[in-house]
């Protein structure tokens, strides 16, 4: 077993597979009354989260604590990291504290690398700057695979800020693994020229989403934040909107079995209307639900055996 | 614990048919000791206790007629030796529909050894629910138990050095029914 | 002192016996002078670096004038051009003065400053360039260097006032619109690591601005760490029109690619970045054919704390001085004349200082001069470094070539490998 999950790229099909499957089994259990397994006792895990995200925090807390670990929530705020301390001193500190696994949300990319060179336990990246957020890719995988019963062959269309966007890294990357057809849909101005050649040369890029809908068996919709707009990635959030975001007409242009997925949070009328995100296409809450299911996967899978 | 070489030299102590009559005995002392088995549920522990779970539930539904429900119950989480390995896949864990609260449960498994895994499945047990009663049901007891705890059925003692280890293989799993004694020998 | 080489090698030539006294190349031996056996080793023109910080005044942690000027004379320099990005600026005549002493008083080197072009670098207001040349610094080169001087009636101003004193002004070519929040090349490997890229254009475009600029004015334009393949044609033609524009590549651009970004260390976090392969070899081949006239540092020490961090928090910047030789040596291999011309006599012309990358064989030359053992290997242990910090991207490289001696003025600044003072 691999002992970070920094990236993605970090994994193969079978690690991938693996840690799939070993969700499954944990959503499973996760069915019954006593939630709580022993596996992880013993075993700290720390959360150090230096940009907000309540969803993504509580997601692995709920992970780590089903797994019967100690949870230690370090968040930036009103902590020494906000008094100045460097990344290097807080790894040097969770060290000290012999953390098993570091869980960190950083605001600049490659902080999850930098770290596993200043501790000695797993580093797993819930999302760093505009680089990865691995679980993220691996719940959406597994979200796909549950409701449409494979991902080798499924046609994945990634729509939106591709250029700022983890998910969609990290999902190019874990999709071509898993032998699905990747088309990223965007203005040219938030689809790197390169992204096919740097990700993987089996994705493909498209500047029109009416085009891609009628093939794609699952259409993912990324957050397009408003304030690119004033460094003129697009000109207006109706433009953009029109464009690019989802909404009942287009939603019929999708094949009858084809799924809606968000990573969230949502821009309700931006990128996706309304009535597309509560359809029953739509996956959203499940992919929260399953979200534990496969960070508990992941934190038994690093931190389980020896 | 100290595994033989794979050269090591191994002597088949049941094969084929003698595997069969052994499965058949368990049953009939299971329906005999828990008078008909009914109010019984099978949960055979992964990989080869699930085959053998319901080979004896197929058995003592040829010899009486009767349906017992089957499972089985996955003790990865709950070893007590999860960290002295290198992390190990999951096995499945699926109760029958009807669940396990107040019925008699029959854990199932291939070998009884050291009886940590029976300790892992009674740990794992308790999270499910609340079974009216727990039995054992084994195919090999090999000895040299490390916990206080015994088998309801065995299917065959072979009496072991240490040294020596026992290999259970099932057509399910592996292509052919056999319990092999390996190294030690003279 | 008097210094008899014995056997030394000038530029690759067969042995001879180089005498030095009272500062200068001699001809004849002096009685008693100090015998050097220099049998194997190769003695070129003391090199000078166009592009070096050395932090003092303000970052006396990172660097100072001495221990920048002893890692220079480690790694054969007898003069170096320190540029103004210092705290406070180097905008005045008051701190470019300050530099030129601190220089004299460490006397490892000829520490010449560089005047800022703007005050305090803000690219809004020129600073008194004038005062700057006429004081005991007496300054050459302007540069804004960390910051390009993006106004181009600015830039063309500037590039018109120096003539009055020969001087000329060093841009560090990067259009600030086109590189906001950039953290590494803009290119695949940027896309992959989720780092906001630092596009070849933008440097490329202000150095067709300014070369234009330059030619319309009739000016001298220097053109700072040169870095992709489109800024090689950009010069290749602005020469070959008769632009009076002179340019400068670092060694890791000679050597390093922007792969090296992929464990997100930021040693490897430098402006402008390390770029393509493609970029590498077009460099490489611009020095050879002298489109790029010379191999600067661009020396940048940084404190551990400014690079034991995340990538985008660190500061860009290599150090370079002590490894610049070797680097070039790996490159190109001894081609002494060539490496004598790009890092010694090509940047003394530049920056206008008479006494350096003279003609060792003529007696009378300033004895500006170093010792090299191209046969001898080094492994570079950052904690074996003269510079006060430690942020070399070599760290673990085996390179070719030992600086075994440095002269300044017939002095030894560095004997046997070793600074003596």
């Amino acid at each position: 077993m691999i002992k970070h999950l920094r990236s993605a790229a970090d994994l193969d099909a079978a690690t991938a597979t693996l840690i799939l499957d070993t969700a499954a089994e944990m959503a499973a259990l996760s069915g019954r009354e006593v939630k709580k397994l022993p596996a992880l006792r013993g075993r700290t895990v720390v959360n150090l989260f230096y940009e907000d995200s309540t969803r993504t925090r509580i997601s692995f807390e709920a992970a780590a604590k089903r797994l019967s670990a100690d949870v230690i929530n370090f968040s930036a705020k009103g902590s020494s990291v906000s008094k100045g301390e460097s990344l290097k001193d807080t790894a040097l500190t969770l060290q000290a504290m012999g953390a098993d696994a570091v869980v960190i949300r950083h605001s600049a990319s490659g902080a999850p690398h930098r770290l596993s060179n200043w501790v000695d336990g797993s580093v797993v990246n819930a999302g760093d700057g505009t680089h990865e957020h691995p679980t993220q890719a691996l719940l959406d995988a597994y979200t796909m695979r549950s409701r449409l019963g494979r991902l080798d062959g499924l046609k994945v269309a990634v729509v939106g800020d591709v250029l700022h966007s983890r998910v969609a890294r990290s999902n190019v990357l874990l999709l071509s693994t898993l032998g699905a057809e990747v088309t990223l849909v965007g203005p040219p101005t938030l689809i790197p020229v390169d992204i096919v050649a740097a990700l993987s040369k089996t994705a493909r890029v498209s500047y029109d989403l009416d085009s891609v809908l009628p093939d794609s068996d699952v259409v993912m919709m990324l957050r397009v934040q408003t304030e690119r707009m004033q460094d003129s990635y697009f000109p207006s959030a109706r433009e953009y909107s029109r464009r690019y975001g989802l909404d009942v007409t287009r939603m019929r242009k999708l094949p009858e079995h084809a799924i809606v997925m968000h990573p969230g949070p949502m821009n309700r009328g931006m990128e996706i209307a309304p009535e597309v995100a509560d359809s029953p296409r739509s996956t959203i809450v499940e992919q929260v639900a399953n979200g534990v299911s496969v960070r508990m996967a992941v934190l038994y899978l690093l931190l389980g055996g020896k | 614990m100290a595994q033989p070489r794979a050269d090591a030299p191994s002597k088949i102590i049941l094969a084929g048919s003698d595997l069969h009559r052994v499965v058949d005995r368990i049953a009939h002392q299971i329906l005999e000791k828990t008078s008909g088995a009914t109010g019984t549920v099978l949960l055979g522990i992964p990989t080869r206790g699930v085959p053998l779970a319901h080979r004896l539930a197929a058995r003592i539904h040829a010899f009486e007629g009767v349906e017992i429900p089957v499972g089985s119950l996955d003790i990865t989480l709950y070893r007590d030796d999860l960290r002295l390995n290198a992390t190990r896949a999951l096995g499945k864990t699926e109760l029958p529909a009807g669940g396990i609260d107040g019925l008699r449960v029959i854990l199932v498994d291939d070998v009884l050894f050291s009886g940590r895994s029976v300790r892992a499945a009674l740990d794992a047990l308790k999270d499910l629910g609340r079974p009216s009663s727990v039995q054992l049901a084994v195919l090999v007891d090999r000895g040299h138990r490390q916990l206080p705890i015994r088998a309801d059925y065995v299917g065959k003692n072979i009496p072991t050095a240490l040294s020596e280890s026992v290999k259970v293989t099932l057509t399910e799993i592996d292509g052919a029914d056999e319990v092999k004694l390996i190294g030690g020998l003279k | 002192m008097a210094y008899l080489l014995k056997g030394v090698s000038i530029l690759g030539a067969s042995p001879s016996d180089l005498y030095i006294a009272d500062g200068v190349v001699s001809e004849k031996p002096v009685e008693g002078a100090e015998v050097i056996d220099a049998t194997g080793l190769v003695a070129l023109p003391g090199l000078v670096d166009v592009h070096t910080h050395l932090r003092e005044p303000g970052r006396e942690d990172a660097e100072t004038v001495e221990t920048g000027s002893r890692a220079a004379a480690l790694g054969g320099y007898t003069a170096v051009c320190a540029m103004a990005n210092t705290s406070p600026v180097a905008d005045t005549a008051g701190v470019v003065e300050q530099v030129w002493r601190l220089g004299r008083e460490a006397g490892l080197v000829d520490v010449q400053p560089i005047g800022a072009v703007t005050v305090g670098l803000a690219g809004k207001q020129m600073a008194e360039l004038g005062a700057m040349a006429t004081s005991a610094a007496n300054v050459r080169i302007f540069s804004d260097d960390g910051f390009c001087v993006a106004d181009p009636k600015l830039m063309r101003r500037a590039l018109e006032y120096v003539k009055a004193f020969d001087g000329v002004i060093a841009q560090h070519a990067e259009e600030p619109r086109l590189t906001e929040g950039a953290q590494m090349h803009e290119g695949e490997v940027s896309t992959r690591l989720g780092l906001t890229g630092w596009p070849a254009v933008a440097e490329e475009a202000i150095i067709a601005r300014d070369v234009l600029l330059a030619e319309h004015v009739g000016s001298r334009l220097h053109v700072c760490h040169v870095s992709t393949a489109g800024s090689v044609e950009v010069l290749r033609q602005a020469k070959a029109r008769g632009v009076r524009v002179t340019a400068e590549v670092t060694p890791h651009h000679l050597l390093l690619t922007d792969e090296l970004a992929a464990g997100y260390d930021p040693v490897f976090k430098v402006n402008p970045p390390l770029r393509t392969r493609s970029d590498v070899e077009a460099l490489r081949q611009a020095l050879l054919d002298g489109v790029i006239d010379v191999v600067a540092t661009d020396h940048a020490p940084h404190a551990v704390q400014d690079k034991e961090c995340e990538w985008a928090h660190a500061r860009p910047g290599m150090l370079g001085l002590e490894t610049a030789l070797p680097i070039v040596l790996s490159v190109f291999g001894p081609q002494w004349d060539l490496i004598a011309d790009r890092m010694s006599i090509a940047p003394a012309r530049i920056a206008g200082l008479d006494g350096h990358g003279g003609d060792l064989t003529r007696a009378g030359t300033p004895a500006n001069l170093t010792l090299v053992d191209p046969a001898a290997q080094r492994t570079v242990d950052p904690a074996e470094l003269a510079s006060r910090s430690r942020n070399t991207p070599y760290a673990g490289m085996t390179l070719p070539g030992r600086i075994v001696a440095t002269f300044l003025r017939g002095e030894a600044t560095v004997l046997d490998g070793k600074a003596v003072k």
